[in-house]
């Protein structure tokens, strides 16, 4: 397995360098070295359980951005079936840094919409790193509207740094898009469940993250601005990350402490990356459950308690003077 | 030091050496767009628009709502609605500190401020930011307050109208600031739905999560003349793609181009205009089309009968 480590896995990449030098060496010698190898390995996973069971924020939010970090098209594989793509948004172009489509989940029909980002370099680039433009929130809003008319619930996928920040982004309303599917999503009339999978960045994040539930991947971030622009603006110097990540509470754990959570998605050991499998089997589970609950409500009370729900958002006092 | 204090024997000189730009408190203010030395008792009868270039100055919520409401019959909303620090938020500065000290400078608890009252005779409800408490951003309060003054006037049945003047979203509050978004937009569905006209009046700046939220959702989008107003600041667009940005980049002017807003109205003209198109959006409503707040649900049987 070629894994891309993060530095402060770096301890766990010696160990497994070492691990894979002894398997090329047995391959080639047929000695037998497995007893060292089967030694070797446990004490990788030892190594892995102590550094992921002190992970600080920052690490994490690396974690949430990892290059090999599951994407929205690895989830459709592996959880839904008879995916069918949809396109565009009617008005502009087709926005690849969205996916939208049609699927089954366990024989069920649902709308998927999620970011995209891109495996390799040019894969980057044509996604535009999970960065959308106005054209891709409008799609979104466009497959969402189908969902309601046919009676789909939504399930979003979201993984973004934000929305992109460019000229021609601006040019045609990036502000506008994101505001009107807030001001839609809060009256679609079939339910709406929303997953952070990986970085859930400022705006362009809740842009599609608006609903009845709130899930969160266990090493996934929801901000309201990245760590990296946090400290810039703040503390006035970029090496202040971690102490960003860390005021603006990010974190899956922390983000549920704040109360706007339903549910945290465990991941493997090492994170989503380590094993695809294994973390599109508990968010299909975790995705199913919620699905169920929301299935047998009327369209009324189901947006009277979107509606409630959002307006719970905030913290103030009030006083008499 | 400006030409006039130069020209002053240096016996008469008021004591300002330390800082170039400080003119007589309260007496004479420099225009920051054409540098013109003006008289302050008429930049303010002239609402703080430059007499000479026209530039729109910002000006505090409390004197955009003076402005704009008649003088009668207003009433302040959420008035006590004060912020708090769920995240015990610390930078180079604890967040409560600078909320005190912003509520020291501005006289206000937080950014946003809600009246209910007339527009030359028209009952309405109106909201302004403040930039001057920590940029305008929106934290807690500022959703809060929002949303009381659309339920105002919902309840009322009257116009809401809001001024923004914010750099964004309030990063001290985090989530729970970004969440404010989908608060205020949320709350403009049931605006949207009685058929209660809401009017965006975008002022210098409006970036951020909020003209991505509140700002870019009115029925009518107006904006002040020369406003910076966008989602991505200027400096991260240009740190971003590597270009230079084209002049007059995210500005009223450039906006009403390209198709995000209805219009742009000098301050001057601002309550005339605001008057006369409320006016005319609430002539007809309920003529043509029952209020949906009056309109019972259809029974069955005359559903069949029809």
């Amino acid at each position: 397995m070629d894994l891309k480590f993060l530095d402060f896995e770096q301890p766990i990449a010696v160990l497994e360098a070492k691990i894979a030098e002894l398997r090329h060496v047995e391959f080639d010698n047929k000695i037998n070295i497995s007893d060292a190898l089967h030694q070797l390995e446990e004490r990788s996973q030892a190594l892995t359980e102590s550094i992921f069971a002190n992970l600080s924020d920052w690490q994490i939010s690396q974690i949430s951005r990892h290059p090999g970090r599951p994407y929205t098209l690895d989830y459709i594989d592996l959880i839904f079936t008879d995916f069918h793509e949809l396109h565009g948004d009617r008005a502009y172009a087709d926005d690849p840094a969205i996916i939208c489509g049609l699927a089954k989940l366990d024989n069920q029909p649902v709308v998927i919409i999620g970011h995209q980002k891109g495996r390799d370099t040019k894969e980057k680039i044509y996604r535009n790193f999970g960065m959308p433009r106005p054209e891709g929130y409008r799609k979104a809003l466009r497959v969402m509207k189908l969902a309601e008319r046919f009676q789909l619930p939504i399930i979003c996928l979201i993984d973004t740094p934000g929305a992109y920040p460019g000229i021609d982004a601006e040019e045609r309303g990036q502000s506008e898009a994101i505001a009107r599917n807030l001001f839609e999503m809060a009256k679609l009339k079939t339910p709406i469940i929303c997953t952070i999978i990986g970085e859930g960045g400022s705006g362009g994040a809740l842009a599609i993250g608006v609903g009845d539930r709130l899930i969160m991947l266990e090493y996934s971030t929801y901000s309201v601005i990245s760590p990296e622009g946090c400290a810039a603006i703040l503390w006035k110097s970029a090496d202040k990350v971690q102490l960003a990540a860390e005021a603006m509470g990010i974190t899956s754990d922390r983000v549920r402490e704040q109360g706007f959570l339903d549910e945290v998605v465990r991941e493997p050991l090492g994170g989503a990356h380590r094993d695809f499998k294994i973390t599109a089997t508990n968010l299909k589970e975790a995705l199913a459950n919620h699905l169920n609950a929301l299935k047998h409500q009327d369209s009324h009370s189901l947006l009277e308690k979107r509606y409630q729900r959002i307006m719970s958002f905030g913290v103030f006092e009030e006083t008499n003077k | 030091m400006s030409w006039f204090e130069k020209l002053r024997p240096s016996i008469i000189r008021t004591e300002s050496s330390g800082k170039k730009t400080t003119v007589p408190e309260g007496l004479w203010a420099k225009c920051p767009s054409c540098n013109a030395i003006l008289y302050n008792s008429e930049l303010e009868k002239n609402g703080s628009v430059c007499p000479k270039c026209d530039h729109h100055m910002r000006i505090s919520a409390r004197m955009r709502l003076n402005l704009f409401l008649d003088e009668n019959g207003r009433e302040e909303i959420g008035k006590n609605v004060k912020p708090v620090d769920p995240l015990k938020f610390k930078d180079s500065k604890k967040y409560k500190d600078r909320v005190t000290q912003a509520q020291k400078q501005t006289k206000e608890n937080d950014a946003l401020i809600v009246m209910k009252g007339e527009l030359i005779g028209q009952p309405i409800v109106a909201a302004a930011f403040d930039f001057n408490f920590m940029g305008g951003s929106m934290g807690s309060v500022v959703g809060e307050k929002f949303v009381r003054g659309v339920n105002k006037s919902l309840e009322f049945g009257v116009p809401f109208i809001v001024f923004t003047a914010s750099g964004g979203a309030r990063m001290q509050e985090s989530l729970f600031s970004l969440f404010q978004m989908a608060k205020t937009s949320a709350a403009l569905t049931k605006l949207s739905e009685r058929g209660i006209p809401y009017i965006s009046f975008m002022t210098d700046p409006t970036m951020g999560g909020v003209s991505a939220s509140l700002a870019m959702l009115g029925d009518i989008n107006v904006a002040e003349p020369n406003a910076l107003i966008g989602f991505a600041g200027p400096r991260v667009i240009e740190q971003t793609v590597r270009e230079k940005l084209p002049e007059g980049f995210q500005r009223s002017e450039f906006l009403q181009e390209h198709g995000a807003i209805d219009m742009i109205i000098h301050r001057r003209d601002i309550r005339t205009k605001l008057a006369s198109i409320l006016d005319m959006l609430m002539t007809n409503r309920g003529v043509y089309m029952p209020d949906t707040l009056n309109e019972e649900p259809v029974s069955p049987e005359v559903e069949d009968a029809g």
